[in-house]
């Protein structure tokens, strides 16, 4: 908890520091050595808060955790912050992510030129949200909770506002700023629910008892509250329109950051607001929790996961794929929270136990592959100054460091077994396959047809992920931006050997990954009694499975290895002729006959086009001797510009409509004033 | 001799017998069709010739290209491991294995599909294009199928051999799977369990690349898939390739065989089981002598109607 603390008196010490310089460089013109050093010092203390905080984070799952109560000045809630071990859990990322991001954002903003950007303020707002999800996680007062809330979901509109000369960017915080606080309305929602019905402030499970007997109603409508506040922050669908904009737009550590970290905190709150309205003192566990709402969230998660690969697949640009591939990973986590709780209400220890731990898992290892793949997108943009990857190709050989570093994360997130994306998907996948000894048919067959839909999930990602490599970085340049990107040195991309030994650890340790998720899950959602027997096998067989995997795929690699070294020993004799690529008879190859995004992703865009929601303009030539032709495919969100769009146009008209009131008369207002008066003392003096 | 040595032995000789699967194939076409055709051996005196050769690369390619085959066939061999070998039970048997086994062969495809991009040409864009839409199609199939094993074999540990609910869980694995105890179930009145064999046997079409999903002997018709992804690879790593795909066909028919042959004593079975997987690859040959090639847009039906048996045989299971 020291450590905890320590890091919270770093990040805001030093956001202080560097709010006066934003402050001094708005005012004073900003010159390169100070800009430089204000860059060194955000970063530095960025950093050093992050790892002050990940030994508090790790010495909290280690030790247990603690609880402070520090002085507040505020008439309603306390200033509580309590370090448990779901909090520390979801530290982990924070500031583990946090860490590498300020390092890795550091390096990148050397370059900048002063007076294009007040760094002061970037890395102000960078500490900002630091500070605000690392409150977040570990408030355990509900008044206290919302500001952190708001700290975090406000200070990333700064950070993504950070080319602010491109009206797309601006575009795209302010779609992040309107989700934000809708999404924050639920939330406030929610909680005055919760303190009118307990009446109390504090999140433990104590002060929620009354809950217990609130009435299946209003459980349901604190837990629809929760899900749309908290998943609208996780990006689950339709609320995820904000996350593919706000990503791409995103300075590429900040992307990495947010969509890393901060969208976990939804999942966060989800888990918690889960635990304190299932909880009971008597029971102290989940209890009579209705059974629709672990179904919704299943295919809540199942619906959310396919519409962010699908949508992913129709991207053109890498970081909107990165971020709709967020979305279907968020989907992943809650299909296991949805997994966990029809486990607990049909009674299956097995599920319960492996879907909660499974949703758990993910979250860290999404963290992993996920920073890991934006930071290295970062790196593509900084280099070749683009990311349409119709527009790059063969960067592998320009980049080979940041190559090999997508490589690995874009293999962690297509589940392939030997690290981490496989074993958090193998645990969920097999906390559905017990879906055939849960009571009933219908219950059997949905959660068993989920397992499939989780295997289609993941067998679109690894299309959208070879798509995304392979286009990007293998074959020859599609244009200049690629042919002439700049060599990206060793010093440029150090830090992120971080997630990457994160995307190994977390195949070749799963066993003990799992066992820190399982405990963890365990005690944030403690399983009903009848349940802790099975739930305990199910850990240790899990295990010793994840134990079998990590070994097995292990050895594959290490058989791959072999492989290629004998391939090595029998090339010695006649050595490898290099020559062009085979043009199949067509001498004059270009660049442009390869396959593009676009291209690779047609056979099932041609499947799934109403789900990718794929737009065509143009047509294949025609004629014998046919003009120019022009073609293109994109694939806007539909939920954004048929949906949302409308409704918020709808919005704003009824506000115009209200502007007749507001006119600028003063007399007008007065006479307005004098009507609520008169209107109020006839209301009080009725008999 | 004890089980680890058994599965050792059969295993090796699966490892060695692999290779003559495509043979008994080509065989069986070439009969068909009247004509005498390639020797038996023919895919053994390939690979020796490529073992024995340089190799031409492109000029675009880098590290990817040159690492594929090797992951591509690591991952074929692990998978193949972890498969009992004549009713043996695999020492590496584990609860949830067939998902190892489904993701390795993902992890093969993943390699080969990136050396194909590697090379920059648009015939190997467009094979691999065409793998990642068809293997991504063909993976709830797959899933359902073994699905609909799995549950069975909850039942039968619980029901009969009277396990406890953890060990039942046990059964999750390949070995408890396709040991023969499955064939005796659909023997005994279970005939909805036939529908899983079917779904494998079109799921080894699908993913070996034979017809009707795909022709494995024409390489530049613009209908490839596998062939055209690995043109541009030749020497040992073409070397790799063939013997990858081999062993992936061998992994498959092993899958039909486990469902079809009945628990026998050991030597038995294993015969029975090797007789069963050249059998499959008659029925393989036979098939494509017999069909032409499904238009590509029509190979997305084909395997919706597997997923759809697949997912008729879990709703019959369950529903009893």
């Amino acid at each position: 908890m020291d450590c905890y603390l320590a890091s919270l008196c770093v990040f805001v010490a030093s956001a202080l520091v560097l709010g006066a310089a934003a402050v001094a460089a708005s005012i004073r013109p900003p010159r390169p050595r100070r800009s430089r050093r204000v860059n060194a010092l955000g970063a530095g203390c960025a950093a050093l808060g992050c790892a002050v905080g990940f030994a508090g984070a790790v010495g909290a799952l280690i030790n247990g955790g603690a609880t402070v109560e520090l002085l507040w000045g505020l008439p309603v809630g306390h200033l509580v912050l309590r370090l448990d071990a779901l909090s520390a859990f979801f530290l982990l990322p924070v500031f583990g992510l946090g860490f590498v991001c300020a390092l890795s954002g550091g390096i990148a903003l050397r370059s900048v030129r002063p007076g294009e950007h007040n760094l002061a303020a970037h890395w102000f707002f960078f500490l900002l949200l630091l500070t605000g999800m690392a409150c977040v996680m570990c408030a355990a007062d509900a008044i206290f909770f919302l500001l952190a809330w708001e700290i975090m979901s406000l200070a990333p509109f700064f950070l993504i506002d950070f080319n602010d000369g491109d009206s797309k960017v601006r575009d795209a915080s302010w779609v992040y700023l309107v989700a934000a606080h809708l999404g924050a309305v639920f939330l406030i929602a929610f909680f005055v629910l919760l303190w009118q019905v307990t009446g109390s402030t504090a999140l433990t499970l104590a002060a929620c008892a009354p809950l217990s007997d609130a009435g299946a109603g209003t459980l349901s409508v604190l837990f629809v509250l929760a899900v749309v506040g908290f998943g609208a922050k996780a990006g689950i669908a339709p609320l995820h329109v904000w996350l593919p904009e706000a990503h791409p737009a995103a300075p590429s550590h900040v992307s990495a950051l947010l969509s890393g970290a901060m969208i976990n905190a939804g999942l966060y709150g989800l888990i918690r607001a889960l635990a304190l309205l299932g909880g009971s003192p008597s029971a102290g566990v989940l209890g009579e929790l209705p059974e629709w709402w672990g179904w919704f969230l299943l295919l809540l998660g199942l619906a959310t996961a396919l519409l962010g690969i699908l949508k992913a697949l129709g991207q053109g640009n890498l970081k909107r794929l990165l971020a709709y591939s967020s979305v279907e990973n968020m989907g992943l986590m809650f299909m296991g929270v949805g997994a966990g709780l029809v486990g607990v209400s049909a009674g299956d220890g097995w599920t319960a136990a492996l879907g909660f731990a499974g949703a758990l898992l993910h979250m860290l290892n999404h963290a992993g592959f996920k920073g890991l793949l934006f930071l290295c997108a970062g790196e593509v943009l900084h280099a070749a100054g683009t990311v349409r990857m119709e527009l790059l190709g063969g960067l592998q050989r320009r980049l080979p460091l940041v190559g090999a570093a997508f490589a690995l994360g874009a293999a962690a997130i297509a589940c392939l077994p030997p690290l981490s994306g496989f074993t958090s998907e193998f645990v969920l996948a097999m906390s559905l396959l017990d879906g055939a000894s849960l009571p009933g048919v219908e219950r059997q067959l949905v959660l068993l047809f989920t397992l499939a839909g989780l295997a289609l999930v993941s067998g679109l990602a690894a299309a959208v992920y070879v798509r995304a490599y392979g286009i990007t970085f293998l074959g020859e340049p599609r244009t200049g931006f690629a042919a002439n990107a700049h060599a990206v040195g060793w010093r440029g991309v150090w830090p992120l050997i971080i997630p990457a030994a994160a995307c190994v650890a977390g195949g070749l340790l799963a066993p003990y990954f799992f066992d820190l998720a399982a405990g963890t899950a365990a005690s944030a959602i403690p399983l009903p009694q009848g349940l802790t027997g099975s739930a305990t096998g199910a850990d240790v067989q899990m295990r010793r499975s994840l134990a079998i995997v990590a070994m097995v795929s292990g050895g594959g690699v290490a058989l791959a290895f072999l492989l290629f070294a004998a391939r090595g020993l029998l090339l010695r004799r006649h050595g490898v002729l290099r020559e062009n690529t085979w043009g199949c008879g067509y001498q004059a190859s270009s660049a442009r006959i390869q396959y593009t995004a676009a291209s690779f992703a047609e056979p099932l865009a041609r499947l799934f086009a109403p789900g990718m929601g794929l737009l065509k303009r143009g047509g294949a030539p025609e004629g014998i001797f046919p003009e120019r032709a022009v073609f293109s495919t994109s694939a806007p969100d539909r939920l954004r510009t048929h949906v949302f769009a409308p409704l918020f146009e709808l919005v704003e008209r009824a506000c115009n409509a209200c502007k007749i009131l507001q006119h600028g008369k003063i007399h007008l207002y007065i006479l307005y004033i004098l009507a609520t008066v008169v209107g109020l003392l006839v209301w009080g003096l009725r008999p | 001799m004890n089980a680890p040595a058994c599965f050792l032995v059969q295993l090796g000789l699966a490892l060695v017998l692999a290779p003559l699967l495509p043979g008994v194939i080509n065989r069986v076409k070439a009969k068909v069709a009247g004509r005498r055709g390639k020797p038996l051996l023919q895919t053994y005196y390939d690979l020796a010739k490529l073992l024995g050769k340089g190799e031409v690369v492109s000029r675009t390619t880098t590290w990817t290209f040159a690492a594929g085959p090797g992951v591509s066939l690591a991952a074929a061999l692990c998978a193949l491991a972890l498969l009992p070998m004549g009713g043996v039970t695999s020492p590496l048997a584990f609860g949830g294995d067939f998902l190892l086994a489904a993701y390795l062969l993902g992890m093969g495809r993943f390699a080969t599909m990136l050396a194909a991009l590697d090379t920059g040409s648009s015939f190997e864009g467009m094979g691999a294009s065409r793998e990642a839409a068809f293997s991504a199609l063909g993976e709830p199939a797959l899933f359902l199928a073994f699905l609909t094993l799995t549950s069975l074999s909850l039942d039968l540990g619980r029901g009969e051999a009277g396990l406890s609910v953890v060990d039942a869980r046990a059964a999750f694995s390949l070995s408890a799977l396709f040991n023969g105890d499955m064939a005796a179930f659909w023997q005994s009145g279970r005939p909805e369990l036939l529908l899983a064999p079917a779904v494998f046997f079109a799921l080894l079409l699908a993913e070996n690349c034979r017809i009707p999903v795909d022709d494995p002997t024409t390489h530049l018709e613009l209908t490839m898939i596998h062939e055209v992804m690995v043109l541009d690879h030749s020497g040992p790593n073409l070397a790799m390739i063939v013997y990858g795909a081999a062993l992936k066909l061998w992994f498959f028919a092993a899958l039909v065989a486990g469902l079809l042959v009945p628990p026998l004593p050991l030597w038995q079975h294993a015969a029975l089981s090797l007789a069963a997987i050249f059998g499959i690859g008659c029925c393989v040959g036979l098939v494509e002598s017999g069909m032409a090639r499904l238009k590509l847009t029509r190979v997305p039906h084909f395997l919706g109607v597997a997923a759809a048996l697949a997912a008729l045989a879990l709703i019959l299971t369950q529903a009893r």
